[in-house]
């Protein structure tokens, strides 16, 4: 993974220092509070519905077992005891106090890690598939070009004030597992014909209120052009993005509203004037970032193992884990396994400090040191020896991180939501958890099979419902809390926005109305190969209406 | 009177006084005035002997101005509010293509402390600071002793860690 030199330490540090100060002028009366407001988002740090909450960067979802512990510190110290995963490759600490926050962020720097533009009307943390360096669909890791474009947007001194937050995701994989489709900026890194790396550049898309799917901008970005295309966009929607209404301010309104052809036409423009400037990569800046991402030291005697077949004959449980939480690894022997943060009873996506410690420890012993957090809110170990995963398991059952769910219904995606979110309608959390009661029979939701459930507290669409092959959307009506839902949803390859089904549910059939979804969908489709997602693309939503609402589809007839 | 600072900290006298668009025009002394009036009256005010400088919106497209605006030895650019960046981009136009190499002098509310640093990266020159700006707190952020190098080359592109790195 990529290791800081004297400058990146520098400059951490530094903006430690920087922050300290402008805590303590806030502290002293002598910084404005709506500008501390600016400046402590700009260092990640929300004040919440009942405390501030810190957002940390883990930079394309790659940690070491050391930041992690570090992590497992911060929630012990500074918090209650734990931290949740975000869907963007960050983790949020609910309960730190505003003091405090220097002294965390002081910490972090020193396993270099830090809040910087994890918030605020900036380029926030560049997010990447998980699976970078080992998925067996990838053309290149793409983790040096999200840390070049880390670093060019690290502090950028003209795109701190932008009209709105900025998200960039990159994915080089025939799969997108980085929801590149619904990013301010999605980098698709590609091939040519002539055997050379490029970009397929995607602009305009996003969640939120106003959820749109990106467009092609550039169909082919030469590899040396990455950063003074993303400045020439960076410039344009800067000057040209409203600032009137907050609700119109992100890029995807403002592509759609100048229209794509001539918003191209104005960043190529801008190009055409920086491209052979300054921010020209050339190839030793490229290899040296390369050189941090290099294939782990693999034993090939790893393949020979028989054990791994043993325990799958003679562990059924141990099977079933194998079946939904390892994906295939290019190098024989290995296996990738996924640590699902989707336990009964517990908010998705949230660890606690012994989980994170212990965590780390499994990390240390079968995984090189490493992890990966994914933008569904799990965790990845992403080179396990075939032979470990035995013990691995093992010790992850006794963690409560061993639910063979990777893709079923209950791991779903969700917000902090009402509990915790001062932004929010409606609690996520809750619903979450009853939607896990009824879906608790594993062969039930094995039968189900792979199905995204996504839930917002609110428009601002953080639980990514918008994209949720299910989608629930938190609604206030008159101070009760109501559930929209939207059908058809996906983040991947064919990225799609959901259709509503309907009148929202509330807080008392929400649960019932998913139950009686996926009934339907258990009753319409060809075959158990055909995907929730792949029937209702073929049905519709109409069967899924009259279920739903009955009474109305009496009335109707 | 708010303090006016160059890019080394040091506290200039300021020569110029901002004219309002309905005012009566100076007889003598350096003045500012808005894109509107220098466009509507360009050649009483180039005729004046003392220097007259264009203050801009920031919603006005720098890459189009007229030459005889890009004459005057300086341009002032608005930072209206603290969360509106749209000045930066409007500096780093002027400066990068080589379009204008006299004084840029930025003014507004968010001439402040936490801005100016940032401000000057981009190729502004002057700082007209707010009122409640205090100037010791306000060198600090301009003075580049124990600063460490930015990532990303801008307006200083032979500082940055970019290039250090080679």
């Amino acid at each position: 993974m990529y290791r800081y030199d004297q400058f990146d330490q520098a400059l951490v540090n530094a903006r430690v220092d920087q922050f300290r100060d402008q805590t303590a002028r806030y502290l002293a009366g002598t910084l404005p509070a709506d500008e501390f407001r600016h400046l402590r988002l700009r260092n990640g740090l929300y004040v919440q519905r009942f405390a501030p909450m810190l957002r940390i960067a883990i930079p394309y979802g790659t940690l070491s077992s050391k930041q992690l512990r570090m992590l497992a510190h911060i929630a012990r110290q500074y918090d209650k005891g734990y931290g949740h995963f975000t869907t963007r490759q960050n983790i949020q600490f609910n309960w730190p106090k505003l003091e405090t926050v220097p002294d965390i962020l002081a910490d972090l720097a020193t396993v270099e890690m830090h809040a910087i533009q994890t918030s605020g009307n900036c380029i926030r943390n560049i997010t990447a598939d998980h699976l970078a360096g080992v998925a067996k669909d990838e053309l290149i890791d793409p983790r040096p070009y999200c840390e070049l474009t880390r670093q060019w947007a690290t502090e950028h001194p003209e795109f701190n004030w932008l009209p709105r937050k900025f998200k960039f995701a990159f994915s080089s994989s025939t799969t997108d597992r980085s929801a590149t489709q619904v990013h301010d900026i999605g980098v698709h890194i590609i091939k040519n014909a002539a055997g050379e790396i490029g970009y397929e550049m995607v602009v305009g898309g996003g969640l939120g209120r106003t959820p749109i799917i990106g467009q092609v901008i550039r169909e082919w970005l030469p590899e040396e052009d990455l950063l003074s295309y993303s400045e020439a966009i960076l410039r344009v929607y800067n000057l040209l993005g409203r600032r009137d209404n907050i609700y119109k301010a992100r890029i995807k309104i403002t592509v759609k509203e100048t229209g794509l052809a001539k918003f191209k036409e104005m960043v190529e423009a801008e190009w055409a004037t920086i491209k052979d400037g300054p921010l020209k990569l050339r190839r030793a800046d490229i290899e040296r970032f390369q050189s941090f991402f290099t294939a782990f030291d693999y034993e090939v005697s790893a393949a020979s193992d028989t054990s791994y077949a043993e325990h799958l004959t003679k562990d059924s449980a141990f099977a079933a884990w194998t079946k939904r939480n390892l994906k295939a690894h290019r190098q024989p022997g290995y296996a990738i396994a996924f640590l699902s943060l989707k336990a009964r009873g517990i908010a998705p996506g949230d660890v606690t400090d012994v989980q994170m410690d212990a965590i780390a420890d499994l990390a240390d012993q079968y995984s090189f040191g490493e992890l990966r957090a994914t933008h569904n809110q799990n965790l990845v170990f992403t080179d396990v020896k075939q032979a470990d995963l035995y013990p691995l398991w093992q010790a992850l059952v006794k963690l409560d991180l061993a639910t063979p769910n990777i893709g079923l219904l209950t791991d779903l995606i969700c917000c902090p939501g009402l509990d915790f979110c001062s932004l929010s309608n409606a609690s996520s959390i809750a619903v979450a958890e009853e939607i896990f009661d009824r879906f608790e029979s594993l062969d039930y939701q094995h039968d189900i099979g792979e199905i995204k459930l996504n839930m917002s507290g609110c428009m601002n669409g953080c639980g990514h419902h918008s994209v949720g092959h299910i989608g629930i959307l938190g609604v206030d009506k008159k101070g009760e809390e109501w559930y929209q839902i939207t059908l058809g949803g996906s983040s991947e390859n064919k990225a799609s926005l959901g259709d509503r089904t309907g009148p929202s549910v509330d807080r008392e059939h929400i649960a019932d109305a998913v139950q009686t979804i996926v009934h339907t969908y258990l009753d319409l489709r060809a075959s158990e190969d055909e995907s929730f997602l792949a029937c209702y693309q073929r049905v519709g939503m109409p069967p899924f209406k009259a279920k739903l609402y009955p009474v109305a589809a009496e009335e109707a007839a | 009177m708010s303090a006016l600072l160059n890019l080394e900290g040091a506290v200039l006298t300021d020569a110029y006084t901002l004219l309002a668009d309905d005012a009566e025009l100076l007889e003598s002394g350096a003045v500012i005035v808005s894109l509107t009036r220098w466009q509507a009256e360009a050649a009483a005010l180039a005729a004046r002997s003392a220097p007259v400088a264009v203050k801009l919106a920031n919603t006005v497209d720098v890459l189009t101005l007229a030459a005889d605006v890009l004459a005057r030895p300086m341009l002032v650019l608005d930072f209206p509010a603290f969360g509106d960046g749209r000045a930066y981009s409007q500096a780093r136009r002027l400066r990068d293509r080589d379009t204008y190499q006299g004084v840029i002098r930025a003014s507004g509310a968010a001439v402040v402390a936490d801005q100016l640093a940032m401000m000057a990266r981009c190729g502004i020159s002057e700082f007209a600071l707010r009122e409640d700006q205090p100037l010791e707190v306000c060198q600090a952020a301009l003075s580049s002793s124990g600063k460490p190098l930015p990532y990303q080359p801008a307006r200083d592109l032979d500082k940055a860690v970019f290039a250090a790195r080679q």
